[in-house]
């Protein structure tokens, strides 16, 4: 809930510094590794952007993957959750280094 | 799709009239913001600042009774209450005659950044000592929202099952410190501790782990002993400059 709050928030702040009154579409990148149940922002966005300039409007979600640097092959390798090993060799010595932002990338207005 | 961007950062897509505009902001933004002012006062008055995490009922509010009990013979130590498992919780802190402020966060899951510093107002000076948050029980998502606090400390217990660390990951990678709770119950519930510091390590790989009972006291003399080799509030400060 606090997250789409958050989400209202930066649309509402955007509105203002770029004079647009209505939002059809709002784009957001979640990262594989953040602490969002994209299921439950789709659900509660609706929600919070009753009678704001985005009701109605699409959430549409891109996910990316998390992204960690093992130290045991010296490479960076995809994983899927936090707590995974390494797809190479198993390792669990993982640092993670991309995946675990939440962005709001765009917005298709009117 | 990229169908080229004009300076004022409209991008025309296709042959329709739709308006696309780039944002590219941290849904967290505002959130860390406020955390940096909050975290920039801590260091200013020479404080500490611990975020304590758990499930509801691992013994977030009984370790800071006894620990605080302590600690107040030593340094100046306050709390900032967001836990309303029990509604008395910024009261059980008050006996041990430490000041205390409960956050009401009403159904919320979990403190921000404003709470808190609105909260810290409130204190009394603490300049030169150690400031708890209790943060509301709940594993998930007070792992994002940051407080400003040097860093996180995850309270985990001996009746929650070893696999706790592999469930909830995010807490357990965030955190600097790990305590194990309620170790007086160990035999009791078969608590297996090095699968534990396996499991955890696995999600965290530098996290410390401090076996302790609130109970009986078992491992404070441990736990004091990290809190004063902790030169976090320092350690922030530079990260802040560089980052
Ligand atoms: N046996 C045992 N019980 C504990 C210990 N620490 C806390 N408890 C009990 O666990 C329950 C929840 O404790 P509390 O401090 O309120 O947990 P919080 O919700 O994390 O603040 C209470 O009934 C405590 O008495 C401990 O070390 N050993
Ligand atoms: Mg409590
Ligand atoms: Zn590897
Ligand atoms: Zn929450």
């Amino acid at each position: 809930m606090a997250l789409c709050e958050g989400i209202m928030e930066i649309v509402e702040e955007e509105a203002r510094r770029r004079s647009f009154s209505k939002v059809r579409t709002v784009c957001v990148e979640i990262g594989a590794l953040s602490h969002v149940d994209a299921e439950a922002m789709k659900f509660c966005f609706p929600v919070v952007a009753v009678r704001t300039i985005a009701d109605g409007a699409v959430l549409e979600i891109v996910e990316l993957p998390g992204v960690a640097w093992c130290m045991a092959c010296s490479r960076s390798v995809e994983i899927a959750q936090r707590y995974a090993p390494c797809p190479c060799c198993g390792s669990y010595k993982l640092q993670v280094t991309a995946g675990e932002k939440m962005r709001l990338k765009e917005l298709e207005i009117d | 799709m990229d169908c080229g961007t004009d300076p004022a950062g409209l991008r025309v897509v296709g042959m329709s009239s739709d308006r696309i505009i780039q944002v590219g902001r941290d849904i967290l933004s505002k959130n860390n913001r406020i955390a940096a002012e909050n975290r920039a006062r801590f260091v200013a008055d020479d404080l500490v600042v611990y975020n304590l995490l758990s499930s509801p009922g691992a013994g977030k509010t009984s370790l800071l009774v006894r620990a605080l009990s302590e600690l107040k013979r030593k340094i100046p130590v306050g709390v900032i209450e967001g836990d309303q498992q029990t509604s008395n919780d910024a009261e059980r802190i008050r006996a041990t005659g430490v000041p205390a402020v409960q956050i009401n966060t009403g159904k919320g899951c979990h403190l921000d950044a404003a709470m808190v510093g609105q909260a810290y107002r409130l204190l009394p000076p603490l300049n030169g000592g150690i400031l708890f948050i209790e943060n509301v029980g709940n594993l998930v998502c007070p792992a994002a929202f940051d407080l400003g606090e040097a860093c996180k400390i995850v309270v985990f217990s001996t009746t929650e099952g070893e696999d706790k660390p592999l469930k909830y990951p995010d807490i357990f990678a965030a955190s600097s410190l790990m305590l194990i709770n309620k170790i007086d119950l160990a035999p009791m519930v078969d608590f297996d501790l090095n699968r534990t510091i396996e499991f955890v390590t696995r999600v965290s790989p530098n996290i410390e782990v401090l076996p302790v009972s609130a109970r009986t006291g078992e491992g404070f003399g441990a736990l004091y002993g990290w809190l004063q080799k902790q030169p976090a509030h320092r350690r922030h400060l530079v990260e802040d400059t560089t980052g």
